[in-house]
């Protein structure tokens, strides 16, 4: 008899019925898909910042070299939470006598590293590749000619003309060719960078400096930089303040912008909610006075109404929570390429806060109407 | 007659009335605040950024390489080319000076410090701390302080005015002390206000006031390289464009638009002898941060906007229907199908015109609250945007009440009047 009631009630005003849960599925949505976002657009826009490279260097202590295995020792340290990039510095000079820096790093790394590096063309990364190149392109006389990256800056006081040239450290000469240029509008502008291989052969120096960039929120990058300490005794692990800082600043505004947001239009949706129930309720006084003269106890049809509301909002939940993903996840492929991972936790939320806004909705009109008589209910007025 | 009814109807149904005006009100106070969070966000976000640094550099024209190592400067201090200081406020004096936040000039000289009997070569960086530069009508505080915000200093920050300096903090550690009083440096004896940390090259250097830096390299009015933070707009396909290329009005426009290319361009061309470009690790992520958040924001805008149609639609849907009694009334004493409608669709309006201007100005406020409290400075709304809010409250009412007011029209008067339906 109960159920009964319930589903004719809902079946014969039908219109009614179906704006009323129109409007919960769409609060609901709205609900789910705020949280959502709320819970990951942090993770989304840490990737974004990991795109500033590096926010942890290690170097080695008063300028040392670092041990050999360093990078495979931070890379196990990492284990894919994030990416390293070795660097080896010496001063050499040029044919003429000028003074430039020289650097030697694993390219394929610096290329994930340092996405703002605007290359012309990157060198082939390993050094049997460069001597398959010197084959090809080297000249008549120097046997071996490895491929450089050379910075803009530098280009243009060693070889403006963009051809082979010679470096020499501690009595040692190399010859080079220009790969590509290198701009950054930094450091780099001024230096040539060979690859890892090629340096330690010619220049017999180690890396020096790894430039880590770690995901994860302050405590696991905090987290990750005391383990690189203490796997590598022989080195400084120390934050690169200005992105951890500014990373951290951006994130919090827009996340308390966000939940500014969230609030204003949780709030809207569920006002919506109550004021298209409490019409639907007030609507059915009718229904209510007839039972109440026919001998429904006050229990009977509180716990009448209160089903009905409740079943609404879980119903409206449901859908709602469903469409609230899709939100979510158009919002971040649009936004972000990439998708927002659907947060199940958040449901019990979204029902919880839906069955309470369609109890109040039914209940506070029931409460008026049960202090009126059934007998002026029906003659309508 | 038309307007007696109406004037009646909001009359003798306060309560109705003020529940339907609230919803609208509410509706556009959302709308308000969310517009206008969306407007100013790409601003706010983009000063937050700033914290991060310099976004551009300036260098003279003819300068040398860079001959530096982990913070040393291994170039002799002959060697290479300055801008000069007297420039510098040149600066603020360009098409975009006002989205120059501030700049910090450098100044490195290799010097010898002597301590405690040790000897060591370490870098002086002369810069400007906090300095009061006079611009016109207004005073223009720049320096490290505000284009660095990470540096730390215990102890005090010098004046620019002064004769003391900053240590860094690795190498005060290197000093062996943990309070260095006074340093020598290069002869002169110096105080040491503080000890500074920033986690980049500068805790093995001595920080200056610049005019001191300059006093010790023999070069007065020297810079070596200016840094700028400076507002800009994300580079986009058009930003990139080589300006060289471009037409009379197309470069115009491109001169005209905060990209960090147009503004690196008004610097060369203010300071004589100079060459500034984008350092693009700041300036490049920076666009993909700001175009990523301004994205999100605008979308949660639209949901916004989209929540508040609907609760007003709600709302007026509701009211009209309560008073089918009133329509079977007025259409048995032989009113049309026109008439009935035009009543509801005034009151509508005037409730729409009522709740939205309440709700601007509520809507303002909140976006005030919200600038105030999450990023210390003002959201505001431009006035221009209230008849924009207007006119899209009263469509937004007008789409919420059009179902329910043909629902109400074609209703038969005689069961309306029984209250059955």
């Amino acid at each position: 008899m109960f159920l009964r009631m319930l589903v004719r009630a809902a079946v014969l005003r039908r219109g009614r019925a179906a704006s009323a849960l129109f409007a919960m599925v769409v609060a609901a949505a709205v609900a789910t898909a705020m949280l959502n976002l709320y819970v990951d657009v942090q993770a989304k826009l840490r990737r974004e910042f990991r795109n500033y490279g590096a926010n942890i260097i290690v170097v080695g202590r008063d300028g040392a070299s670092l041990p050999a295995n360093a990078v495979a020792q931070v890379d196990s340290v990492l284990a894919g939470r994030g990416i390293a990039a070795p660097f080896a510095m010496i001063v050499a000079r040029t044919s003429d006598g000028q003074a430039i820096v020289v650097a030697g790093t694993d390219f394929d790394r610096v290329r994930q590293l340092d996405h703002w590096w605007q290359v012309s063309g990157w060198p082939a990364g390993d050094s049997k590749d460069n001597s398959h190149f010197s084959q090809n392109q080297g000249e008549v006389g120097h046997p071996e000619s490895y491929a450089a990256l050379v910075g803009v800056r530098a280009l243009a006081a060693v070889t403006p003309k963009n051809q082979p040239f010679d470096l020499s450290f501690q009595g040692r000469t190399i010859h080079l060719t220009p790969a590509g240029t290198v701009q950054t509008g930094a450091a780099e502008d001024s230096r040539i960078y060979l690859s890892l291989a090629d340096f330690v052969a010619w220049a017999g120096v180690e890396p020096s400096t790894i430039e880590v960039a770690a995901n994860g929120s302050p405590e696991e990058v905090t987290a990750i930089m005391n383990q690189l300490a203490q796997a590598i005794p022989a080195a400084d692990a120390r934050p690169v303040r200005q992105i951890m800082e500014g990373e951290a600043r951006v994130l919090g505004k827009t996340r308390a912008t966000l939940l500014a947001a969230a609030a204003l239009i949780i709030l809207t949706a569920a006002l919506c909610v109550l004021s298209t129930l409490m019409g639907w309720v007030f609507d059915r006084r009718r229904d209510f006075a007839i039972m109440k003269a026919l001998g429904a106890s006050g229990r009977l049809l509180n716990g009448f109404f209160a089903a009905e509301a409740a079943a609404l909002g879980a119903t409206g939940a449901v859908i709602g929570f469903v469409v609230g993903i899709g939100i979510a996840a158009w919002i971040g492929r649009v936004n972000f390429h990439a998708a927002v991972v659907p947060r199940f936790s958040v449901l019990p939320l979204v029902l919880a806060g839906s069955m309470a806004v369609t109890l109040v909705s039914a209940i506070l009109p029931i409460s008026l109407l049960r202090r009126v008589q059934p007998a002026v209910i029906l003659r309508g007025e | 007659m038309f307007v007696r009814l109406v004037y009646e109807s909001f009359r003798r149904q306060k309560r109705r009335k003020v529940l339907a005006g609230a919803a609208i009100t509410l509706g556009v106070t959302v709308a308000t605040a969310m517009i206008a969070v969306a407007t100013d966000i790409g601003d706010k976000i983009n000063r937050e950024l700033r914290t991060i640094g310099a976004n551009l550099v300036v260098t003279p024209q003819e300068d040398s390489l860079d001959v530096e190592i982990g913070g040393v400067n291994l170039k002799p201090p002959s060697d290479g080319a300055y801008l000069n200081e007297a420039d510098l406020p040149k600066i603020k004096d360009i098409f975009w000076r006002n989205n120059i936040t501030s700049f910090a000039p450098t100044l490195p000289v290799p010097v010898r410090l002597e301590h405690a009997g040790k000897q060591q070569d370490v870098t002086l960086l002369g810069t400007y701390f906090a300095k009061r530069l006079p611009l016109g009508g207004e005073d223009f505080t720049t320096g490290v302080r505000s284009t660095y915000a990470w540096w730390k200093v215990s102890g005090a920050w010098p004046d620019d005015n002064s004769r003391n300096v900053l240590v860094g903090e690795k190498l005060a550690r290197r000093l062996g002390e943990t309070a260095v009083e006074e340093i020598t440096v290069s002869g002169r004896r110096l105080r040491v206000s503080g000890i500074l940390s920033t986690g980049g090259a500068e805790d093995d250097q001595i920080v200056a006031p610049l005019a001191l830096a300059q006093e010790i390299l023999g070069k007065p009015g020297a810079v070596r390289r200016v840094y700028v933070s400076a507002l800009t707009k994300p580079e986009d396909a058009f930003g990139r464009r080589d300006p060289k290329s471009m037409s009379g009005p197309i470069y115009d426009r491109w001169y005209c638009t905060p990209y960090p290319q147009a503004i690196a361009l008004q610097l060369t061309e203010a300071i004589p002898h100079s060459h500034a470009e984008q350092i693009r690790q700041v300036a490049q992520n920076e666009g993909a941060v700001l175009t990523r958040i301004e994205g999100l924001i605008f979308l949660i805008t639209l949901a916004a906007l989209f929540a508040s149609a609907l609760a007003v639609s709600a709302a007026m849907a509701t009211a009209i229907f309560e008073r089918r009694a009133e329509v079977g009334l007025m259409k048995a004493l032989g009113a049309g199908k026109l008439a009935v409608a035009a009543v509801f669709f005034a009151e509508a309006t005037l409730l729409a015109l009522i709740g939205g201007a309440v709700g601007f100005g509520a809507g303002a406020l909140l976006a005030r609250q919200i600038g105030q409290s999450i990023f210390n400075s003002q959201i505001s709304i431009p006035p221009v945007l209230l008849p924009v809010i207007l006119a899209i409250a009263v469509i937004v009412t007008f789409a919420g009440s059009a179902a329910a007011i043909r629902r109400a029209v074609t209703l038969d008067p005689v069961f309306a009047l029984r209250g059955e339906l």
